[in-house]
């Protein structure tokens, strides 16, 4: 018996063998498109943005680049429209964030009621989602002119005693305009993120809470608040990344004015690097960028950790 | 009583909500129809969020006499499409191999893929810019095809880089990991090789994975405006996001950004409303952690 196992061993080895190595070739050749992809259109240009910081790149050049130290740096931390755009975009961030994140608390806690119609009002608070930024930022432009509907609506709701600014024109309202309008637009995604969280709490820990006679603001503060800890991580990370990537509505509403009270880490990247083609200038704001967000995110992911 | 007032107060926070997303959007609708003159007439009254007056199709018609609006339309369409496409096959196929089978180095495939989720697009696209523009390209020259470098101005640059996508692996790789992995040990008894358990089982019964994929692959794709901005100069290859951007700064009338605004918006708000339920879960399904 023993012995007419021995001899089956070593076929049936080599048959796992050549199965295994088999699976190996399959399954290199399934990954393979993908982490190719991966390494040729994020890796390479992740990595490129270091390289190209140190040299004078262009983005149309006849002579190859060279290596030029730290002169790229050294510009762009004597440049002021570079402090304004590093102001601006945490300026941005710092507002919508908290503001974006709470709001979207208050709808999805809105609509996580029982009662009728929560799925139609689920449906419109999203719409402004599921609408491009360009589309939104060139209706709003039009929403926040001098004559424009929102100065209309304003003056409207005061009977007339107070007349709204040129919200766009005026260095003291555009970033606060640009606000408003990117909390419109954003906060129906993480209504649904917060949604999602809410519906994994057990309606148990809920139906303790009411024995114990909890007011909405106990259940609120001591059931709902500590059990949407990962979805808080969740929301604050994409909320600040998504803010500090800033571009598109200043692109199309401001191109950074007036008087560059809204230009951002993005729009001046994308300012230099492609309007002006300095390539190696815009890869030293991208590097810098880089680091900024990774910093944010690691600084978030540790202070929202599990505290045990 | 005191509950009741709660609730009533609860709904009507609902509804004045309601009317501040969804009024921006009506008014962009309603103003489509309008000439300028009497959009701007009609700001003062509610007038200006309904179709009343002179009310005709004149600012659509105007659009597409002054730009080129049909083949932006039809770039999108098909870059989206293609983008969606290739994505989803690319995408499952790693992750299929990742979650299902056996091989070195999978553990380390994995973790790298996961790491690059918190790499924002704008930390590279100006690099990759450079980097596209470096890269060799065939192209027919009448009957002859000829190497040359640059992807500027095509529709692949529009395309291949936002193919491979982490979330799609990562998304694919956790629906895999909950189908039972005794269905491919009976497939293999019973002589099946790995793509056809990919195609013939894995795949069919993860059609909502598949739906999410889509969904959060075509938004993006739809609405790109960053990219196609930076390497795409020529009219025939523009897609809609740019293509409105640049026909803004022809200083048209505000009717005629509405037409093409509404163009370019109501068929995705339509497909939004009528897949509601997709659209909302896929979101949902981006703040699960694995």
């Amino acid at each position: 018996m023993l012995a007419a196992l021995d001899r089956l061993r070593p076929v049936r080895r080599t048959r796992t063998t050549s199965a295994r190595r088999r699976e190996s070739l399959t399954a290199f050749g399934m990954a393979t498109p993908a982490v190719a992809l991966l390494l040729v259109f994020l890796v390479v240009p992740v990595a490129l943005a270091f390289a190209l910081a140190f040299t004078d790149a262009r983005l149309i050049s006849p002579t190859p680049a060279r290596f030029v130290g730290l002169r790229n740096f050294t510009r762009l931390f004597d440049d002021p429209v570079f402090y304004k755009s590093l102001r601006n975009t945490v300026y941005f961030a710092a507002v919508v964030v908290p503001l974006q994140a709470g709001l979207a608390l208050v709808l999805a806690l809105l609509v996580n009621a029982k009662v009728r119609g929560v799925n139609f009002f689920r449906t419109v608070y999203f719409l402004p989602v599921v609408t491009s930024m360009v589309v939104v930022s060139l209706l709003w432009t039009f929403l926040y002119r001098q004559d424009g509907l929102v100065n209309r609506v304003i003056s409207t709701l005061t009977f007339g005693h107070f007349d709204g600014p040129d919200w766009l024109g005026d260095p003291a309202t555009a970033m606060p305009a640009v606000i408003l309008m990117s909390v419109w637009q954003g906060v129906g995604f993480h209504m649904v993120i917060w949604l999602a969280g809410l519906q994994t709490i057990p309606a148990e820990l809920y139906e303790a809470a009411d024995l114990d006679g909890a007011t909405r603001w106990d259940r609120f503060r001591h059931v709902t608040w500590p059990c949407l800890r990962e979805t808080r991580t969740f929301v604050l990370v994409t909320i600040t990344i998504a803010a500090f990537s800033l571009f598109t509505q200043i692109r199309v509403m401001t191109q950074g004015g007036p008087l560059d009270s809204t230009t951002t880490v993005v729009h001046q990247a994308v300012h230099t690097g492609y309007d002006q083609q300095q390539t190696a200038y815009a890869a030293a704001i991208s590097l810098i960028f880089f680091v900024l967000v990774l910093a944010v995110s690691l600084i978030q992911r540790f202070l929202t950790r599990e505290r045990d | 009583m005191a509950a009741f007032l709660k609730r009533l107060g609860g709904q009507g926070a609902r509804i004045v909500l309601a009317l501040v997303f969804v009024l921006p959007l009506v008014f962009m609708v309603v103003s489509s129809f309008k000439p300028d003159d009497q959009i701007f007439g009609d700001l003062d009254s509610l007038r200006a969020f309904l179709p009343l007056g002179d009310v005709s199709l004149d600012n659509y018609t105007g659009v597409f006499e002054r730009v080129p609006a049909a083949r932006f339309l039809l770039n999108s369409v098909l870059i989206s499409t293609i983008t969606v496409v290739l994505g989803i096959i690319v995408n499952s196929l790693a992750a299929f191999a990742l979650s299902r089978m056996r091989w070195p180095g999978r553990k380390l495939v994995l973790t790298a893929v996961i790491a690059t989720l918190i790499v924002p697009f704008e930390t590279f696209a100006l690099p990759l810019v450079w980097w596209v523009n470096q890269l060799p390209l065939l192209r027919a020259n009448g009957f002859q095809l000829e190497w040359t470098t640059g992807w500027m101005d095509t529709y692949q640059v529009q395309i291949l880089p936002f193919v491979a996508n982490a979330f799609s692996i990562f998304f694919f790789h956790q629906y895999f990991r909950s189908i039972p992995k005794e269905l491919d040990e009976a497939a293999i008894v019973d002589g099946a090789g790995w793509f056809t358990i990919y195609r013939r089982i894995v795949m069919p019964l993860s059609a909502p994975a598949v739906a999410t994929v889509a969904i959060l692959t075509f938004l993006p794709a739809w609405n790109s405006y960053l990219w196609p901005l930076m390497v795409v100069q020529s009219e025939e290859l523009r897609p809609v996001m740019v293509g409105i951007s640049y026909f803004f700064q022809l200083n048209v009338g505000w009717g005629q950004i509405m037409a093409y605004s509404s163009m370019i918006t109501v068929p995705i708000l339509a497909l939004f409303v009528a897949f509601q339920r997709a659209f909302v879960s896929s979101i949902a399904s981006t703040g699960v952690k694995g």
